[in-house]
């Protein structure tokens, strides 16, 4: 034998998964959400789409470039930020404000705390919550579904929690409407049953477990029930669907034990339904998931399993 | 309380789908034929090394003991081959350690040594002595003194015996092929066992890709007239590595749950080998100690995989020479399993008691992906058998946090590799685990 054999360490076998793969599951699965946001917010949300997942695939690229790191535009997490975050805008924004926080979400949220699997927060949700801060009125202008076919892209509307908040409850949409995303709202949030074909996608291809969003959503609900208030319409409104299937599950920000999940599931849960009901704003998908995420470290340094035969983990 | 046999497994924590590659269970094994030359260390087991017996020139025949030592922790070594010792020399083990070993130039005769007769067995204390006199270690791969394991201290009460045939390594079918052509000595083996321990129940358990060692196991052991108090029964397992594990077959045959510096033992239970059980019958029988060994040979560039076997200290050039050499060239040889066999650096060192399969690999199959950033999936939190965080366990391990390592349990680890294979990241999990406990066996604490 001639040639030097190959020493490394076992296992010698890889199960084949890779981020990329995984990612690309993940672009996957949002695809059905991207079709709905077209079809019902028009060739404009469509537009809106491709600027982010361009404008974060670059800002990655430049990122690492400039930090001189090894170029990660390959594993495709950029591309899940920039759809994500396009799915977190409302169709009539500015393209200018959405480049903005595509730049917030890679460079400031994700590549200057050490890029992917390094970010506390998630970055689309972060960017999102800073444009809600910082263009107030340009995030809350909504466009009504299908208003781009009668060439009338100023008709507005409210959405559904707002409406509500109000309570302006004649003018709610039906059960039917909002299952299938007949709603005001932003561009990948308001499909339930898009998100919803995402959802059943991930978890059958094992890349997120049903512990986040079933615990997230149930407790939404249990909490929507104590309060007297319409189960349904408070799952399917906002961006609950989007936020407990894509948003909560980002590997990076969740924790990695199941019981560490449970926890952050009803967390999330729990403070999503006291803002919607006793906050000043409409919604609070955003907020509770990127303050669940904060937590994090704490959740998992609480929740670690026994190890197999050791008496006790002292903490 | 009435000891009774499980219906089916008990539940035991993750473990990962990997890939079975039973290539050659369906093969009949060939006997190699006699080699020209074998080496045999002498050390071949867990515990002390042995002394050679024999000098450059001695005479020796098959089932002579050329290697032993005075400690208790310890397996005699028998000559595999007859002919001439022509050196006694130090050879490098596949874990790097040098030992001494013995030689020998084959006579082409395999005439057997007149010291192979049958032990006389009147006593516990005789059976004990035997399987000390047969060399026999277990035969799973982790080669411990099988009369060690035997001596039960009087303290600790067994009631169970398990006897491993789950073999969840890819590749392997050793321990397949010894259910299927020596089924007899396996219950007869499990029988010498039972009732030198006087236990109550044994569960044979197999992993269920194995159906047909499952049914010519069934035909002996749910035979009336073989096993008349039904004490023995066979336990499908689910085909999920690592069943073959010891603490997770004991958690799966019993539901027990092994305390972390404890052995089986320590929960009423005896856990052993198949083959090694069947060998003790075949030795209770014949008298001829442990110098050969069936082999899996298999991997993409193996020519012809086969099931060999082979007189211990064969060259493993050899053995996969006799299966048709290799079909390109290979770049990864492994002793053992792809999951937790070691990579050798090559193929001019001897088959040892323990070895249970040699793969070799071709390049594509060989060189690993390159490690990116943990991206906190989970995978091999889930995936962790001992319940672990091996993402964690890294971590601390780089920055050498031995008092962090020990809380989280880095010693439950039995690095089965299942976090590592299952990682999307490709990060080296094991390596860097085993990297940690070194630093917290040899560092100590602060």
């Amino acid at each position: 034998m001639e040639k030097k054999l190959i020493v490394s360490a076992s296992p010698h076998l890889r199960s084949g998964a890779t981020t990329q793969k995984i990612m690309l599951d993940v672009i996957i699965a949002l695809v059905p959400a991207a079709a709905a946001s077209v079809i019902l917010f028009g060739p404009r949300a469509l537009l809106l789409i491709v600027l982010c997942v361009a404008s974060c695939v670059l800002c990655e690229y430049l990122c690492r470039r400039v930090m001189k790191r090894e170029n990660t535009v390959m594993d495709l997490s950029a591309a899940v930020t920039g759809l994500l975050l396009a799915f977190n805008l409302p169709v009539s924004i500015n393209p200018l404000i959405a480049v903005f926080g595509c730049v917030t979400a890679i460079v400031v949220v994700k590549q200057m705390f050490g890029g992917i699997g390094q970010n506390f927060v998630n970055p689309a949700l972060t960017a999102r919550i800073i444009l809600m801060t910082s263009f107030p009125s340009k995030m809350t202008t909504w466009t009504a579904p299908f208003a781009y076919l009668n060439g009338t892209d100023a008709a507005t509307t409210a959405t559904p929690l707002a409406l509500s908040a109000q309570g302006a409850t004649d003018s709610l949409p039906g059960y039917l409407d909002m299952f299938l995303g007949v709603r005001g709202g932003c561009l990948g949030e308001t499909c339930t049953l898009a998100l919803l074909l995402g959802g059943i996608y991930l978890i059958a291809r094992r890349v997120i477990s049903p512990v986040i969003p079933v615990c997230y959503l149930g407790t939404a609900a249990v909490m929507s029930l104590l309060l007297g208030r319409d189960v349904l319409f408070d799952l399917m409104a906002g961006g609950l669907m989007i936020g407990a299937i894509f948003m909560a599950t980002d590997y990076t920000t969740s924790p990695i034990t199941r019981k560490g999940k449970i926890i952050y599931g009803i967390g999330c849960g729990v403070l999503t339904m006291l803002i919607r009901v006793f906050g000043s704003l409409p919604e609070g998908v955003s907020f509770s998931i990127v303050i669940l995420n904060i937590l994090v470290p704490l959740i998992e340094r609480i929740s670690l399993p026994k190890p197999f035969g050791k008496e006790t983990v002292k903490q | 309380m009435e000891l009774t046999f499980p219906e089916k497994p008990f539940r035991t924590h993750g473990g990962a789908a990997v890939p079975h590659h039973k290539n050659t269970a369906q093969m009949e094994s060939v006997i190699l034929p006699c080699p020209s030359q074998v080496t045999i260390p002498m050390q071949q087991h867990v515990g002390a090394p042995c002394k050679p017996l024999v000098k450059v020139g001695d005479l020796v025949q098959v089932g002579q003991k050329i290697g032993d030592s005075d400690a208790f922790v310890s397996a005699p070594i028998h000559a595999s081959i007859s002919g001439k010792v022509s050196a006694v020399t130090k050879v490098a083990l596949p874990g790097g350690q040098m030992v001494d070993a013995v030689v020998i130039e084959s006579d082409g005769q395999m005439t057997v040594s007149p010291e192979v007769k049958p032990p006389v067995v009147n006593s516990p204390e005789d059976f004990i002595r035997a399987v000390h006199e047969s060399g026999l270690v277990g035969l799973g791969g982790a080669g411990f003194p099988a009369h060690v394991k035997l001596n039960v201290p009087k303290d600790k009460h067994l009631d169970t015996l398990i006897v491993n045939a789950a073999e969840c390594e890819p590749y392997i079918t050793a321990d397949n092929r010894e259910a299927l052509e020596n089924s007899w000595a396996v219950l007869s083996g499990v029988y010498a066992v039972r009732d030198l321990l006087g236990l109550e129940r044994v569960i044979i358990a197999v992993e269920d890709n194995k159906p047909d060692v499952i049914e010519v196991l069934r035909k002996v052991a749910d035979n009336s007239k073989l096993d008349p108090e039904d004490r023995v029964r066979i336990l499908p397992l689910h085909a999920r590595y690592p069943q073959g594990a010891e603490k997770v077959l004991v958690q799966s045959c019993t539901n027990r749950v092994i305390p972390l510096g404890k052995l089986p033992a320590d929960v009423g239970c005896l856990v052993m080998n198949i083959t090694s059980v069947a060998f003790l019958a075949d030795y209770l029988k014949t008298g001829m100690p442990l110098v050969k060994k069936r082999v899996t040979v298999d991997g993409s560039a193996i020519a012809s995989p086969k099931n060999v076997i082979v007189p211990i200290g064969t060259k493993i050039a050899d053995v996969i020479a006799f299966c048709g050499g290799y079909s390109q060239p290979p770049a990864k040889l492994l002793m053992g399993g792809p999951m937790m066999g070691i990579a050798l650096t090559s193929d001019e060192l001897p088959i040892l008691k323990q070895n249970n399969g040699i793969l070799a690999f071709a390049e594509k199959d060989a060189a690993l992906p390159k490690p990116t950033a943990c991206i906190r999936c989970g995978r091999c939190v889930s995936g962790c058998p001992m319940n672990l965080v091996p993402t964690q366990l890294e971590k601390y391990a780089e920055l050498k946090d031995t008092d962090k390592l020990d809380q989280l349990g880095i010693l439950c680890c039995m690095e089965c590799g299942t976090c590592a294979y299952n990682c999307p990241a490709h990060r080296p999990l094991v390596h860097a685990i085993r990297m940690g406990k070194a630093l917290l066996r040899n560092g100590g604490k602060k």
